[in-house]
């Protein structure tokens, strides 16, 4: 199915969607397998904040679960960090902690956004988002300095996700397009905030920013790692093994 | 391997104007996270408007056993409730 | 549910202060409360630390079967609800095992017997869940019966577990509703939704039956427990309940209860149903259910797994702590 958005609109929604839902499918699988109970909770929390943003996001931008059931690897939008397996929970917590916090300084201007939806939308979401770049940061902080094992899986699962930080201020030919009208934030404008943010909490947590490494892009044009096509089967089989089923 | 944290009481203020209510508790390695698990454990249906976490273990609580020295007595002071009073019908607003 | 007496305590010797433990009955009797530094005798205590953990450990290990479908859910709104179902079990369980913590036994002494294999938990969520229809079913069937067990449990005589369970009650008045709802999609779908709807049926009834536990007969504390107002209901008694309000929801979905004994019996005002297969039972209870290794292999996974995390938070508020100090 060719679901190609040229509508910049709907580009720029599939790219925030498609975002919330695959971070939230990954975060949905430590349900039932948190490192403590309360964890799991919070976890599964952080889970339900996303797949409800996404649902949001994706019904705006058409047939919310024709669009996440229904389209392959080429034509999602999201982000490679997002899709990044869930590793231990120090590399979950390095991912989020990544995500979030470019997510919340993204909310926060989406707020003004020219588009009432989005700015609506950006309005209840950047009050969840803020919860969870709090917490990613606690976490960060007490897994960095904790223990000598906990600093190394720490420093390691920020050491994974690092290359992927430059896609998430890239501005192409259809981010530029949203912008010009208007509906979307340009992200540069807040990668070095972002950057500051981020030190801070590692300064905190006394660990190292891991040395900037080649940016690796592609996935807001559909040029996605191994992995999304292993989460999408797994997500998409029973609406694609019976596609005339309601549930 | 094997550890667990310490454990905290909880206290949701339901809305404004309320008290805060003992709600239950949860495992936490310090304040801030007793703080986000109280949130996520204890809040997750609008039950809530502000948190207290207290450490359990900080919890002075009364002896049950003296619970009739403690609490008894009060049973004979009736001349502090406003029933004990007699008052005629007819004296209004008293 | 999960209240279903698995295991029993070695006899007790009396050793207790009589007139302490007329004290104690008086009390129990009048419908009192019992708090946890009230004075209660030592079988009570060891009774009720081994149902209210047994109780929670069923919460946890219940997250599984379910959690098994949580990234395969078919609609974002199914998604959703299924995450905050088997988040609110993780919720349960931890309230149940801060109830039990209050009689004196520590979580991680409880998580420790769970996952040595002494601690028992529901037999039900020893068994797989094949097909996307097994998640209406477990809300349906499971749900349905650990309600009948609970409800009654909200005036249970420790007064933590009560407050425990009117919170579950609570929380899990959506549970069977989404189960069924699931059910009606499915019986009312397709012809290959049909067949899931009807095989989950077909595995889940008979398990779902055994939940509430042998038969009275069979159950010889259960006087005990409901003189101290830990049980309130017989399991016999729970399991007729469940049969009788569950058959016509069957009958609704147009799916066949597997049981050709199963007739109205218009005397007793009830069903009459087929006998359980108490070997199968037992078996399980025993830890041979079909899969209760990867089960158990999964809670010990996340409890090892996360053990450096927990270690972790713990030196990271030492530190913090010493250099406060300093």
């Amino acid at each position: 199915m060719a679901t190609i958005a040229v509508d910049p609109r709907e580009d720029y929604l599939l790219r925030l969607g498609d975002d919330a839902l695959v971070l939230g499918q990954r975060v949905s699988e430590w349900c039932g397998h948190g490192p403590v109970l309360e964890v799991d909770i919070s976890l599964a929390n952080l889970a339900l904040d996303l797949i409800g943003q996404a649902t949001l996001l994706l019904d705006e931008a058409g047939d919310g679960d024709q669009l996440a059931f229904h389209r392959d690897v080429l034509d999602f939008r999201n982000c490679l960090l997002v899709e990044q397996p869930n590793g231990d929970f120090a590399q979950t917590i390095a991912r989020h902690l990544l995500y979030t916090t470019w997510q919340h300084m993204l909310l926060q201007r989406l707020q003004q956004s020219s588009d009432k939806f989005l700015s609506e939308f950006a309005h209840k979401a950047v009050k969840e988002v803020a919860y969870h770049r709090d917490l990613a940061s606690e976490w960060t902080i007490r897994l960095g300095d904790g223990t000598e094992e906990s600093a190394r899986r720490m420093a390691e699962g920020l050491a994974w996700n690092w290359r992927l930080i430059p896609e998430l201020f890239e501005v192409d030919d259809a981010m530029q397009a949203a912008i010009d009208s208007g509906i979307a934030p340009d992200p540069r404008e807040f990668e070095e905030e972002y950057r500051a943010a981020i030190a801070s909490v590692l300064a905190e947590a006394r660990l190292e920013p891991p040395a900037d490494q080649r940016p690796i892009l592609g996935g807001r044009r559909g040029h996605h790692s191994e992995h999304l096509g292993h989460l999408l089967a797994v997500m998409q089989f029973l609406p694609r093994t019976y596609p005339d089923a309601k549930w | 391997m094997s550890s667990d944290w310490p454990l905290w009481e909880v206290f949701v203020r339901s809305k404004g104007g309320l008290a805060h209510r003992h709600v239950g508790s949860v495992h936490a390695p310090d304040a801030e996270l007793a703080l986000a698990h109280a949130r996520d454990t204890y809040t997750r249906r609008l039950e809530g408007v502000s948190l207290w976490v207290v450490p359990s273990a900080e919890i002075v609580a009364s002896d049950p056993d003296q619970a009739g020295e403690l609490f008894e007595p009060a049973e004979s002071k009736i001349y502090r409730h406003p029933t004990f009073y007699d008052i005629p019908d007819e004296v209004k607003h008293i | 549910m999960y209240t279903t007496e698995l295991q029993k305590t070695g006899k007790i010797e009396n050793l207790e202060d009589p007139q302490l433990l007329d004290a104690f009955e008086a009390r129990v009797a009048a419908d009192e409360f019992i708090e946890p530094k009230d004075w209660m005798p030592e079988a009570y205590r060891r009774t009720l630390t081994r149902q209210i953990s047994q109780h929670a450990h069923s919460e946890i290990v219940g997250m599984l079967p379910e959690g098994n479908w949580i990234t395969r859910a078919p609609s974002l709104r199914r998604k959703a609800i299924l995450l905050a179902k088997v988040q609110d079990e993780a919720g349960h369980g931890l309230y149940l095992y801060c109830a039990a913590e209050t009689l004196g036994t520590s979580r991680e002494q409880m998580v420790e017997a769970l996952h040595s294999g002494k601690a028992k938990y529901s037999t039900i969520f020893n068994y797989p869940t094949l097909t996307w229809a097994d998640i209406g079913a477990i809300g349906w069937l499971v749900d349905g019966a650990a309600i009948m067990n609970q409800v009654p449990l909200q005036r249970t005589s420790y007064g933590p577990y009560a407050r425990a369970m009117v919170r579950i009650c609570k929380e899990e008045s959506f549970h069977q509703r989404q189960g069924y709802e699931i059910m009606i999609a499915m019986a009312n779908g397709t012809p290959e939704q049909k067949r899931m709807a009807q095989d989950a049926l077909d595995r889940w009834w008979w398990p779902s039956l055994m939940m509430f536990g042998p038969p009275d007969e069979n159950s010889p504390n259960t006087a005990q427990s409901m003189r101290w107002r830990i049980k309130r209901d017989t399991n016999d008694e729970l399991r007729q309940k469940f049969v009788d309000v569950t058959v016509p929801q069957a009958e609704f979905l147009g799916l066949t209860v597997p049981d050709p004994d199963l007739a109205w019996n218009e005397e007793k005002g009830g069903y009459d149903f087929g006998e359980i297969d108490w070997e199968e039972f037992y078996a399980v209870v025993r830890g041979e259910g079909p899969v209760a290794k990867e089960r158990m292999k999964a809670r010990r996974e996340a409890w090892d797994d996360g053990a450096w995390v927990r270690e972790a938070a713990d030196a990271h508020e030492a530190k913090r702590k010493q250099r406060k100090a300093a």
